[in-house]
């Protein structure tokens, strides 16, 4: 295979999802705010994503599962984007910080 | 287009095959950035403009990946309606302030990076040795096909998830109405 054709290929997509997965799961430990640990956790479903649309193009017998499931996937992110920052807004609110550091009133 | 290719047959540079190879490895290449920047940028701002970046990026994917009404959808929902909240979130919840110099985390610095490493290696192993077995298409998979997809096997989970939607929507006002003065 040359590197022109590796769209081709199902094991392309599926390590570019495992590398856009990984990239969540750096963000999500690295982070120190809520809202960037948002965003990398929105990093991990697009790779979670690909992985499903990939199997849908490339081995299931009916191409439209795949796709609903991704859909389903948005939806759900949708839903967790609105939940996720409307508890950050009312965290900072009520902290006047989104620092995951300062955010320890349940330490023990 | 899914038989394997040997070294023999790599398509010229400036054909049409070649071109799209060449849009597929630049697409690559940009998601990629723009996740880079999404995970380690130091500013929300510069982070969220990654994602979007990352985020059109995949849509292209889809497009590679025979739907362009998921790419359509990935734009609309993630780049046009998700992206925007957070950007809303950041306004509203964080203000850009000094770095703090404190202890770090555990895992934020080289363990992270050590775990995600391994994921990552994990799961690349996973997808290169194992033997995939395609099944037959019975289907096509277009919008059509979808559409009634949608509203015959997957009624009931259309229906839980427009519910789950409202639900999410209601909450979230619900949460961030709590506490406000003025």
């Amino acid at each position: 295979m040359s590197l022109l054709t590796i769209h081709h290929y199902l094991t392309t997509y599926l390590v570019f999802g495992a590398m856009l997965f990984s990239l969540g799961i750096y963000g999500l430990l690295t982070r120190r705010t809520l809202i960037g640990m948002l965003i990398a956790a929105e990093l991990m479903l697009a790779g979670v994503s690909i992985n499903f649309m990939a199997f849908n193009r490339f081995l299931a017998p009916d191409p439209a599962v795949g796709q609903i499931f991704a859909l389903f996937i948005m939806a759900i992110a949708a839903a967790e984007a609105a939940i996720g920052l409307s508890i950050v807004i009312a965290v900072y609110r009520h902290f006047k910080t989104v620092d995951t550091e300062d955010l320890i009133n349940l330490k023990g | 287009m899914n038989s394997p290719a040997s070294f023999m047959d790599a398509p010229a540079l400036f054909s049409a095959d070649g071109l799209l190879g060449i849009i597929f490895l630049i697409m690559i290449a940009v998601t990629l950035t723009g996740g880079f920047i999404a995970a380690t940028a130091e500013r929300l701002v510069r982070a969220l403009a990654g994602i979007v970046i990352c985020f059109t990026g995949v849509a292209g994917f889809y497009y590679f990946l025979n739907s362009p009404f998921m790419a359509m959808m990935q734009i609309l929902i993630y780049v046009g309606a998700i992206c925007i909240t957070i950007s809303f979130a950041i306004m509203l919840a964080a203000p850009e302030r000094t770095r703090k110099t404190g202890p770090a985390n555990l895992l934020s610095g080289p363990l992270g990076f050590i775990i995600a490493a391994l994921v990552f290696g994990g799961m690349c192993a996973l997808a290169l040795r194992t033997q995939w077995e395609p099944f037959a298409k019975s289907a096509t998979g277009t919008v059509r096909e979808i559409g009634i997809e949608l509203l015959t096997n997957h009624s009931m989970v259309f229906e839980l998830i427009s519910l789950v939607l409202l639900i999410a929507i209601i909450g979230a006002i619900v949460i961030a109405r709590g506490g406000r003065t003025g």
